[in-house]
């Protein structure tokens, strides 16, 4: 389980990147397509919100694939670095 | 086992925790609901920077604001206390709500308007950012650990019911102006929309009185004198790396997929009853009205039911049954308001032509309503209204309002459709607030817990309207289309929470 869980952390910084590649072409596009305020400050914020969410994608698929979801803390004591 | 003055306690730190969250919930959907006559009001579609401010005022307090309102109050809450930063959240909340309903419109004060009503509404995501991870911090604090589930699941109500009452009030104030429904809804629009925004003064008032009696949680309050409360919770949240596994954990193995079930069942199926489906403004609410009253109690029994069988997996099922059945659903709401494949009574057709006085006798409302019957029994109500003012001119409807009235079992069955998505919200929503709870240590909870919830929820689930209906305008062929944006996330959040998550009941918050 815990091997599935490590190679599964290599999907999510994929899934992350190809989601957030898709995110940006879309709002490129429709801004072409349609360069009104709304449109412009809709897609605009999107992307600027969706940004550090697919970082953060990013940084949960490093943890599972380095192996930090194997074991998950049961008490306060674990979540001290 | 708990002893009576212990159950009384306890259901008193519920209510007047709840009752708030309630309010507050009330007040920020009241701004949603209200959203086409508040631009009406605020920001004039011919002047491009007051359109700007509307957008801005849309998405920024809902989506942006609401995680700083997490870390902001979730910080405070860390470090100064529970009992003190809810209590902040609703003056802010109530403040700000009662305030709209105050302000001048664009024509009486220009810009000031606009801009007045974006900053309130920013008040209003901070606020909203804070309140819930207090609410249910205080209320799971105070709770036994065989009990947390079903305790914190009354918390968990308090979305669905504020939901609930914004709509009511709405609907209520919307006919109640005047014996005429044509000018009820005219002064509505004029003014009436203005009441439910006073009203929320009421509501906090009584809230806050509640409130105040309140003590601190007793495990902050241990923390407190034992000199253990977090200098820098918010570091301690996102820079540790054990701490900042968790958060990740939760936001995409939980409440990711928990905000877009949550939004699709609640917002998205008004959007699409009003939208696609033709449906008339008020049996729309009323669908979604009779769906939340027969769905609400579900909260509660998943809640209790997560303190026997774990968290995990009701809310992974949840989100499961909601991806495998949104499309048949949404298909099925289309077939129940479809005109195509039935015939239309031309004998039965009505056209009535009725003029109305306003209320203060300055104008007159001039309706043209039209009726066509089907034989699978729904009706067909086009109405075009214009408005005759005293001084000779006449102002004409720029669209006709084009709308359905379902048939008596059409009706239950669309009821029974939206009860079908809010059960599912009931499976991912009722145990959350215990598994967000349970998996964060006391000294850092309101802050961690605050900000996977307002992320999941406020962005994730937020903008699944938004992104729904562009969905349908850039692909145009599949009516359908826009529920490809929460399956696609539910099922990413589904498959997530079920590899990583743990089922296990955390025994003890008390560290």
């Amino acid at each position: 389980m815990n091997q599935l869980k490590r190679i599964a952390g290599l999907c999510w910084m994929v899934v992350a990147i190809l989601a957030y590649s898709i995110l940006l072409k879309t709002t490129f596009a429709q801004i072409s397509a349609k360069p009104t305020t709304d449109t412009i400050v809709q897609w605009s914020i999107f992307a600027i919100i969706f940004f550090p969410i697919a970082i953060g994608l990013v940084i949960f698929g490093w943890l599972a694939w380095k192996g930090d979801y194997d074991h998950l803390p049961i008490s306060s004591e674990e979540v001290k670095d | 086992m708990q002893t009576t003055i212990e159950k009384k306690h306890i259901r008193q730190i519920i209510f007047a925790s709840s009752v708030g969250t309630l309010i507050e919930w009330y007040d920020f959907y009241l701004f949603g609901s209200l959203a086409p006559i508040i631009a009406m009001q605020f920001f004039p579609k011919a002047d491009p920077t007051a359109a700007l401010l509307s957008t801005l005022a849309t998405f920024a307090a809902g989506f942006i604001v609401r995680p700083f309102g997490a870390l902001v109050f979730g910080r405070l809450g860390d470090m100064v206390g529970r009992k003190y930063t809810f209590l902040l959240t609703l003056v802010l909340m109530g403040g700000s709500t009662f305030a709209i309903g105050l302000i001048p419109g664009y024509e009486k004060i220009g810009f000031a308007a606009p801009i007045i009503v974006l900053l309130l509404r920013l008040i209003q995501g901070l606020a909203l950012g804070g309140e819930y991870g207090g609410a249910a911090t205080y209320v799971a604090e105070h709770s036994p650990d065989h009990k947390r589930g079903f305790y914190t699941s009354w918390i968990q109500t308090t979305a669905t019911l504020g939901l609930l009452l914004s709509l009511g009030i709405i609907l209520v104030t919307r006919k109640s102006l005047d014996a005429n429904a044509a000018v009820s809804i005219k002064e509505f629009e004029s003014w009436g929309w203005r009441i439910p925004f006073w009203f929320s003064i009421v509501l906090v008032g009584m809230s806050i009185y509640i409130r105040l009696k309140m003590s601190e949680s007793p495990l902050f309050s241990k923390l407190k004198s034992e000199g253990k409360i977090s200098t820098n919770p918010i570091k301690e949240s996102l820079m540790k790396r054990s701490n900042l596994k968790m958060v990740l954990l939760a936001l995409f193995g939980a409440t990711m997929g928990q905000g877009v079930i949550w939004y699709t069942g609640q917002f998205y199926a008004q959007t699409f009853l009003e939208n696609a489906c033709k449906i008339d403004f008020e049996q729309t609410r009323t669908i979604l009205i009779c769906a939340i009253i027969f769905a609400t109690p579900l909260f509660i029994v998943f809640g209790n039911l997560s303190d026997k069988v774990g968290r995990k997996w009701i809310i992974i099922i949840g989100m499961l049954l909601a991806i495998i059945s949104y499309r048949p659903i949404y298909q099925q709401m289309l077939n129940l308001s479809n005109t195509k494949n039935t015939v239309l009574d031309e004998s039965k057709t009505k056209i009535e032509s009725t003029i109305n006085v306003g209320a203060n006798k300055d104008y007159s409302l001039k309706t043209l309503t039209t009726q066509q019957f089907y034989q699978n029994g729904i009706t067909e109500k086009i109405i075009h209204v214009d408005t005759l003012y005293n001084d000779g001119s006449e102002k004409s409807q720029a669209t006709d309002k084009f709308s359905k009235i379902l048939p008596n079992d059409s009706y239950w069955a669309m009821v029974a459709l939206v009860f079908i998505q809010i059960f599912f919200v009931t499976m991912v929503y009722g145990p959350i607030a215990a598994f967000l709870v349970e998996i964060f240590p006391t000294k850092i909870r309101y802050t961690s817990m605050s900000l996977p919830y307002h992320l999941g929820n406020g962005v994730f689930g937020g903008l699944t309207p938004f992104i729904a209906v562009l969905l349908g305008t850039i692909y145009t062929t599949d009516p359908l289309v826009g529920l490809w944006y929460p399956i696609a996330v539910a099922a990413l959040s589904m498959v997530i929470g079920a590899l990583y998550l743990s089922n296990k009941l955390d025994p003890n918050v008390n560290d």
